[in-house]
């Protein structure tokens, strides 16, 4: 899944470098493209997305070339600290441990709540079978509480569990789970609480990366300021999103 | 593709799945065959010529070289190919980047490592920074290349090393007698000969090569499989105008169906390569083609 | 927390032993090497027991590829066929779709869609499949003299498969069939990688080694150990497999005694 394409790209706008960066040097993004409605692929074979959207919009504001690169989320931050992109904007939430190894930029979706989804309103989402994504922090979450957890691979296989009846629940981000929801005509609700997990979605950079990282965290506050961001939360996710 | 594509939500169901089966993305999953089959032919030749360089090592009379060879073959073959690429691409170009960062930019005082950041000079990248996205591409597909040819070369060296082991004796000591050297009894009756006991081998390496395949993904190719996951996933009608369920089991199908004929295709075509590498062997195959031949 | 400590929390995890919940932070060597060593149970108890019960099945499918009716032969052919054709990572994913359909229909199907049963399952096909046509090779190149020999005795039927073709065919696939054994032991790996989900984070060996490399974003530290281990145990199928051909073989004289030769011949 993952494009490994490996390049560099705006390593001269990492610290101790003592040139500055040129024009010609291409900013790399990182992406996933199979979680929609934050980065997903198209009918047409292309990546778009909330996230594509917001990406080549922080680009221009910052006055940078970029380019985005396909990558398995397995090995996403791997390939980054690697340097063969520059940047991973993959619906990934701000979190203590991932923030050891790499920096965040200030989060450009808020916290995220993540929820329920069920195939009947009286399913058991405290001690039940709840399906989660392998190695997810909502699959953190479940181990720790009650509920037997069972690990599928991707996001698809875990909404299938529970149409399937291998699982009374899936737990999952909630922007993920609503178009599904919306459109499965009654057959998956939303059951239990949302849980607020993780600080919200923010890009992620090579620590070594400060300049780069300043300068999107001004696009970003700039958006959000102007309320462009705003704009385009509603635009992707619907009128009931949180804004800024 | 069609003109009638516009809005594929009021199509009857025939004219939908030609609009669908021929939309942007399809295409790539239909240009991802030709990207596999490519790495197949690639891949191939070039793991025969790592295999063949190990097991002349694995042979060498020089100790250190021979211990490689052999160390290269038992611990490349202990592993699962899966464990392999998962790590090991990622290896692979940081060990480039690092040669080349010694030797393009030898002034550099800044520590490569630093944290977790793998850092080296602007000039040791692969590929270059300014390069465009197909070079980033290909080089990704060649590291692909070379890590699948290094596994299977392992085993396509043990092969070989059995196969230039089978070479009867006595075929080298009639080199011997003739005079020849270590190196011309080698290359000028070993190799031609070897190739009829490595060939059953081979196939079947060949056979694994076909079905290693839907491991590229691991290797950051999208590959069929990649595709035909993506595409069978559930798409819904806000973010595709071809909304559908869970469809990854016709997807897999597809694949099975290839993989299939590929298996068939090969197991015909080696066949037939057999019986033209038996000719005028000594081998019990061969003495049986000379008497079809003389009855 | 002692390494002692750690082998004891962890040691038998992938079974759903000792502490429930998994190491999140500062994970040392020590966890890890306990923990995708726990993991290694499942792909040890994968191996063995695919192994021993392919045994069998590849006998009888190299006996039927033999036979001259159709009606027996062509079944076996298709079967060898299908599963030597296919990626194994495929077959992974039919038989879990299966089994979960005919569970709908049928709870005696429930246990099938855990990997202990369903990816078992598919292994014991999956090998069965190539180590049949291995055996089937070796039916093919029995010396005639010895299936004479047997007839001039005056053996026949079950008698002469048992005492005369069956060892023989053994003696000649062995080699062979130490490598479907070592590669179906690498295959298990894939029995949790997007095929079988993970109950309550019991996996194998390459589960656990993704959990850390997950969990430390560094990816040079679990994979290699995980290797590590494959290597050992690779090391100890040939060193078993070794002793059997040594039983197999031990009618003949020392000197003809061949070493067992270790080529990749049928293989996944």
């Amino acid at each position: 899944m993952k494009t490994l394409i490996l390049g560099t790209a705006a390593l001269a706008l990492t610290a101790g470098l003592a040139f500055a960066a040129g024009h010609e040097k291409t900013v790399r993004m990182g992406t996933e493209g199979a979680y929609a409605p934050y980065n997903f692929i198209n009918d047409s074979g292309e990546l778009a997305g909330f996230e594509i959207d917001l990406g080549n919009e922080l680009c221009a504001r910052a006055e940078l070339t970029c380019e985005w690169v396909k990558n398995d989320w397995d090995s996403i931050i791997p390939n980054l600290v690697s340097a063969n992109y520059d940047t991973i904007m993959a619906g990934m939430s701000i979190t203590a441990e991932r923030d050891e190894v790499i920096d965040f930029t200030q989060d450009y979706f808020p916290p995220t709540a993540s929820a329920y989804v069920a195939a009947a309103d009286n399913a058991d989402w405290e001690t039940g079978v709840i399906a989660a994504q392998t190695a997810t922090i909502q699959a953190a979450h479940i181990a720790e509480g009650g509920a037997t957890l069972v690990e599928f691979a991707t996001p698809e296989e875990t909404v299938a569990a529970v149409r399937n009846g291998e699982a009374d629940a899936v737990f999952a981000d909630r922007d993920y789970l609503a178009p599904l929801v919306e459109e499965s005509g009654g057959a998956l609700v939303f059951v239990g609480p949302d849980v607020p997990l993780g600080g919200g979605v923010g890009m992620g950079l090579r620590e070594s990366d400060g300049e780069l990282k300043d300068k999107f965290n001004a696009a970003i506050t700039a958006m959000k300021e102007d309320g462009s961001l705003n704009e385009l939360l509603v635009k992707w996710f619907g009128e009931g999103v949180q804004t800024y | 593709m069609f003109e009638f594509c516009e809005d594929p939500s009021t199509l009857d169901s025939l004219r939908w799945f030609s609009c669908y089966l021929t939309n942007g993305v399809h295409m790539q999953f239909y240009g991802s065959f030709i990207k596999v089959l490519a790495l197949l032919a690639i891949t191939a030749p070039v793991a025969l010529a790592f295999g063949f360089a190990g097991a002349m090592a694995a042979r060498s009379r020089v100790a250190p070289v021979a211990w490689f060879g052999k160390g290269y073959i038992a611990i490349v073959r202990g592993v699962p190919d899966i464990a392999f690429f998962l790590f090991f691409v990622i290896a692979l170009d940081q060990a480039f980047e690092y040669i080349r960062h010694r030797v393009l930019c030898p002034d550099w005082t800044d520590p490569i490592r630093q944290g977790s950041d793998f850092l080296v000079c602007q000039q040791a990248k692969l590929p270059l920074g300014s390069s465009p996205e197909w070079v980033h591409e290909t080089y990704g597909f060649f590291l692909a290349v070379i890590t699948f040819s290094i596994v299977f070369g392992a085993f396509a060296a043990n092969v070989l090393y059995g196969g230039m082991r089978a070479v009867p004796r006595a075929q080298m000591e009639t080199a011997e007698a003739y005079g020849m050297t270590r190196r011309q009894t080698f290359w000028r009756i070993v190799v031609p000969q070897m190739w009829v006991y490595a060939l059953p081998g081979l196939s079947n390496l060949w056979m694994v090569l076909i079905k290693a395949t839907p491991l590229l993904f691991l290797l950051g190719i999208e590959d069929i499989v990649y595709w035909a996951r993506e595409l069978g996933s559930t798409k819904t009608a806000r973010f595709s105008d071809y909304p559908h369920g869970d469809w990854r089991m016709w997807y897999f199908l597809g694949l099975l169906v290839f993989y299939l004929a590929m298996t068939r295709v090969s197991e015909v075509v080696l066949e037939r390569l057999m019986v033209r590498l038996t000719h005028g062997q000594a081998t019990t195959g061969g003495e049986a083609q000379r008497k079809a031949v003389a009855a | 927390m002692s390494c002692w400590q750690t082998i004891q929390d962890y040691g038998l995890r992938s079974l759903g032993y000792g502490e429930r919940l998994l190491p999140r932070t500062d994970f040392t060597l020590c966890e890890h090497f306990v923990l995708i060593g726990s993991g290694m149970i499942w792909n040890i108890y994968f191996g063995i027991a695919a192994l021993l019960m392919g045994f069998f099945l590849a006998t009888a499918l190299a006996v039927a590829k033999m036979s001259p009716r159709a009606l027996i032969r062509k079944p076996a052919e298709w079967f060898i066929f299908l599963f030597r054709g296919s990626p194994l990572f495929i077959q992974f994913f039919f038989a879990y779709f299966f089994f979960l359909s005919l569970k709908g229909s049928y709870p005696i199907f429930d246990p099938f869609t855990s990997a202990w049963l369903g990816a078992l399952l598919v292994l014991f096909f999956n090998t069965a499949a190539y180590s049949g046509e291995i055996f089937y090779g070796a039916l093919r190149s029995i010396p005639k003299g010895d299936v004479e020999a047997a007839d001039a005795y005056g053996l026949t039927g079950w008698p002469r498969f048992k005492r005369i073709v069956w060892p023989t065919m053994l003696r000649l696939a062995w080699p062979a069939y130490t490598n479907e054994a070592i590669f179906l032991f690498h295959a298990t790996a894939l029995v949790f990688f997007s095929s079988f989900p993970a109950w309550q984070q019991r996996g194998d060996a390459l589960y656990y080694a993704n959990y850390f490399a997950d969990k430390t974003f560094n990816p040079f530290v679990p994979y290699p150990i995980l290797a590590f281990y494959f290597i050992l145990f690779t090391l100890v199928i040939v060193f078993v497999f070794g002793l059997i051909n040594k039983r197999l073989n031990r009618h003949l004289p020392q000197t003809e005694q061949r070493k067992l030769k270790i080529r990749p011949n049928l293989i996944r």
